[in-house]
């Protein structure tokens, strides 16, 4: 599990329990062709698209979509990273240490941007990039992209592109690996 | 009113017996033996009954820095220390340099908790640059000259003083001692601590060990060619306590003081770069502490001397290079003299009573021995307890102690100043 | 407890690492097109400068407000000191703004500490007479690594007067720490009087000691150090301590010069030396902004003293 989501579990520390496998392998990969399919459908085309990963666990499925945008399109939009750390609304309340590069290859201006991340849950870190994405340029539009959304919103945010929807209790955690997604609890 | 200490062991000059000790109503004693009794009864059973303290450097702020300390306080902090005579140095303001300011420290002084026995400054302003009307204090009864809080740096006005101190002796009738704070100015200006591994480390810049030893040799020197009784202040470093035991080999006149502080910590303590620790001379190291002990120990070194120099915790709440340099002492001495030096109980008790009453000429009223007639300037200490250091808890005005929340062994239980109980059980009555 | 940077003194390899690494997300930070995140806002980052120093108190106020934090810069000469005032009642007055950190410039070595002793707000020492100076070497250690990648086995001589320089003694600490081996140039009355203990060797040769420097760390020397008599003119440090075309010739290709800044051309440094490429003298400039952001982000932002409480919560 990332170093990041380790420490914002309160009380900032414990070990991954799984009960249960949510998504395999093979899921997950039909899950980024269907998004990938729906990316290109409502923008025309990838003439506009960016896509951003969040660190750390939405960088790798950035990469994932890209590939398959460009095995459908034949083009590979650019990707970027963005640690979105700095722009948390808990700074103070909660441990935060930014972990990993925020890297923005292209101009976002008038650009669309595919925010991608592994699991949308209270909302918070796509508010926190949102105004990160906005220091970079003003985009045409931004859309988002999520392999799991747990529910419980905090925040009136809603994905655009979802791989699963997964009801969840606020105590359990989901955690997107290469393999698939399990669902579990954080032990002491 | 009689008093009756009783069934403590008696310890001065010549030996140590249990007894009881009666004071007569005429300030005096009249018996030491067993089974005496009188109007108070003060219990000094496991307790020592010695005569009082004398500290040879007491800095009592009045008149000029009376928010520090006053003459009332010093004396109070000097009698819960066990002392009954505090030498009070020169540095008020205005200076110590004239019969009238003298005349003033001695009038403050009646009543107090301790006697009090000015000093008088060396030079006018202690400014080293013309010599103090000593003739008019001596015959005021000034005994002992001092610039201290600077040394004189002239090396031809020295030879003056002490060629001209010599003549007074006679107006004295004792010999007239000169007590120099030994620092080369030139050397150890711009330094707040000790210069070496630890100024080099902390970054505080530096006063080397020579600043002092230099002006120790310059003065023994000085001593060959006039004869005058020198007596150095607060020895710090070991070679000064080398330079020292050769002088008195040579059988020059001349005697030492050190501070606790300097037998007991290190420039290692400025690392807090809390100015409590900051004093003059410095803090030094392991092996200078260990010289100043030994030099107590073989009688280098004649007494030990608190040099308590009160500051305001405004005062020490500045940088460490503009704090004055200075701490408490008075009620902390008997009990690092005791657990710091390693020696015999007896020993102890000279290094703070009759070595210091000897050479500030008051062997007639302290550190007399415990005997019919003598003078009654006691102290009842416990040897045994221990009491927590607090700053705040002491008779001072200041708190400045760098002993802060230690647990030391050994506490003033009863002092008696010319047959009254100034303090007893540990509680000042004046 | 409140987290302070007082010094390198007391940091391990760890911690100095630590602060390194996150310097790299601030250093991003700096190059893009809006150079700010909100991560300090509401904060309120308080200079308090005893002593003059437009760079590294401009260096302080760039990151802090890069960062969104408020500042307040106080420029406390003697005046107040001169007026009665001891230096915890203009601790204390600051703090009653409401200060989250305080950075602190003075001209005695110790002070910061003093302070932190004092007051709630974390502490930052920003140069304390000639003691310490830990964003000056987090900043230099930050350089060396981004153009040589690491400090182990790095020979770093550092010239000049170590004796007077908060520079020197942090840059010691920081650079052994990270694996370093450092000499020391000056001469004797430049050094401080005693090295008992401290991870150095000593040259009194720059000419011989320049072939074998991976680093060349050139301090600043002040003039006032003539009057006082350590050395005899400028003309002879010049020409023994002076980093000149010639002098630096004998530097290997690869290796770096550096220099805290500001720099006395034709004393220390030559003007042309000053622009070599080898200099990283501007580089430190730059990368002195990101590490005052990830050391106040650290201190203020971060919430490590969280993660301390709950393990030692979860310790005990």
């Amino acid at each position: 599990m990332a170093e990041r989501e380790r420490r914002q579990t309160p009380p900032f520390g414990g070990v991954f329990a799984a009960h249960a496998r949510i998504m395999d392998a093979d899921d997950m990969a039909r899950a980024v062709s269907r998004m990938a399919h729906e990316v290109i459908e409502r923008n025309h085309g990838l003439d506009l698209v960016v896509v951003i990963g969040l660190q750390t666990g939405g960088v790798p499925l950035a990469e994932r979509l890209a590939d398959a945008l460009d095995e459908i399109e034949g083009i590979r939009p650019p990707v970027g990273s963005l640690d979105v750390a700095l722009y948390r609304d808990d700074i103070g309340l909660r441990p935060v240490i930014p972990e990993a590069a925020t890297d923005i290859p292209v101009d976002l201006d008038n650009s669309i941007v595919v925010l991608v991340d592994d699991v949308l849950f209270t909302g918070r870190t796509i508010r926190a990039a949102l105004d990160a994405v906005c220091d970079f340029g003003r985009p045409r539009a931004i859309q988002l992209a999520v392999m799991v959304d747990r529910g419980h919103r905090e925040l009136p945010i809603r994905p655009d592109f979802v791989g699963k929807n997964l009801p969840t209790r606020r105590d359990e955690v989901v955690d997107v690996h290469l393999e698939g997604v399990d669902l579990g609890v954080m032990q002491k | 009113m009689t008093i009756v200490l009783r069934g403590g062991r008696v310890i001065d000059r010549s030996g140590e017996r249990i007894a009881d000790v009666e004071i007569g109503d005429d300030g005096r004693i009249a018996a030491v033996g067993t089974g005496l009794s009188g109007d108070t009864d003060l219990d000094a059973s496991g307790c020592v009954v010695s005569p009082g303290f004398v500290d040879l450097h007491a800095h009592l702020r009045e008149p000029g820095q009376e928010d520090a300390e006053t003459i009332d306080t010093g004396a109070r902090g000097g009698a819960l220390g066990g002392y009954t005579a505090l030498v009070a140095m020169p540095n008020t303001e205005p200076t110590m340099d004239c019969a009238a300011v003298v005349e003033l420290v001695r009038t403050l002084g009646r009543g107090t908790a301790c006697e009090i026995v000015p000093t008088g400054a060396m030079t006018v302003g202690r400014r080293g640059e013309d010599m103090a009307p000593l003739g008019e204090l001596v015959d005021q009864g000034v005994g002992i000259f001092t610039d201290d809080g600077t040394g004189l740096q002239d090396p031809r006005l020295m030879r003056r003083v002490m060629e001209y101190s010599t003549g007074l002796s006679k107006r004295l009738g004792r010999p007239v001692v000169l007590a120099q704070h030994c620092e080369v100015t030139a050397l150890s200006a711009g330094g707040y601590m000790h210069e070496g591994e630890w100024s080099s480390r902390l970054g505080i810049p530096g006063q080397p060990a020579e600043s002092e030893e230099l002006m120790v040799m310059r003065d023994i020197a000085l001593v060959g060619l006039t004869g005058a009784h020198m007596h150095f202040q607060h020895l710090s470093t070991a070679g000064s306590v080398a330079i020292v035991r050769n002088a008195k080999a040579a059988g020059l006149p001349v005697t030492a003081e050190a501070t606790p502080h300097h037998f007991t910590l290190t420039d290692a303590a400025c690392a807090s770069y809390d100015p409590v620790f900051k004093v003059h001379p410095p803090l030094r190291t392991d092996d200078d502490v260990a010289a100043v002990r030994q030099g107590l120990a073989d009688g280098t070194i004649d007494a030990i001397a608190t040099d308590h120099a009160p500051h305001t915790d405004h005062a020490k709440e500045l940088s460490f290079d503009l704090a004055p340099p200075g701490m408490l002492g008075l009620e902390t001495a008997f009990s690092l003299a005791l657990d710091g030096l390693g020696l015999d109980l007896p020993e102890v008790l000279a290094l703070l009573s009759w070595r210091p009453a000897a050479i500030a000429g008051l062997s007639d009223r302290h550190g007399a021995d415990i005997q019919p007639g003598s003078p009654a300037n006691l102290c009842v200490v416990d040897p045994e307890a221990t009491w927590v250091v607090s700053g705040r808890a002491m008779a001072s005005r200041s708190s400045n102690s760098p002993f802060e929340g230690r647990t030391l062994r050994g506490r003033v239980r009863h002092t008696v100043l010319e047959g009254q109980p100034v303090v007893v059980d540990g509680e000042a009555l004046r | 407890m409140t987290a302070h940077l007082l010094g390198i003194d007391g940091m391990d390899r760890a911690e100095i690492e630590e602060l390194l690494d996150l310097t790299d997300t601030f250093a991003e930070i700096g190059r893009r097109p809006i150079a700010r995140v909100p991560a300090l806002r509401g904060r309120t980052v308080a200079t308090l400068f005893f002593e003059d120093s437009t760079r590294t108190r401009v260096s302080f106020d760039t990151a802090a407000k890069r960062l969104s934090a408020d500042t307040l810069n106080f420029a406390a000469g003697s005046s107040s000191l001169s007026k009665g005032e001891s230096l915890r009642d203009t601790v204390d007055v600051i703090a009653s703004y409401g200060v989250d950190a305080l950075v602190v410039r003075h001209p005695m070595a110790g002070t910061p500490h003093r302070i932190a002793d004092w007051t709630d707000a974390s502490v930052i020492n920003a140069g304390d007479g000639s003691h310490e100076h830990p964003t000056q070497a987090l900043l230099d250690a930050y350089t060396i690594r981004q153009h040589r990648g690491a400090l182990d086995g790095m020979h770093v001589g550092i010239v000049g007067d170590i004796r007077h320089s908060r520079v020197a003694r942090s840059n010691v600490l920081a650079f052994s720490a990270l694996g370093a081996e450092i000499t020391l140039v000056a001469p004797t009355t430049l050094l401080p009087p005693s090295l008992v203990g401290w991870p150095v060797r000593v040259s009194h040769d720059l000419d011989e000691v320049l072939p074998s420097l991976d680093v060349c760390y050139l301090l600043r020397m002040q003039r006032e150090r003539i009057t006082e008599g350590l050395i005899p003119s400028v003309r002879e440090y010049v020409s023994d301590y002076g980093l000149d075309a010639a002098r630096a010739a004998r530097l290997p290709a690869d290796a770096l010069i550096c220099h805290p800044g500001p720099t006395n051309r034709g004393v220390e440094i030559s003007a042309e030396v000053a622009t070599d490429p080898r200099s990283v003298i501007l580089d430190q400039v730059v990368n002195g902004v990101s590490v005052r952001m990830a050391v106040l982000f650290l201190l203020l932002g971060s919430g490590r003293e969280l993660v301390d409480k709950a393990e030692s919560v979860a310790g005990a």
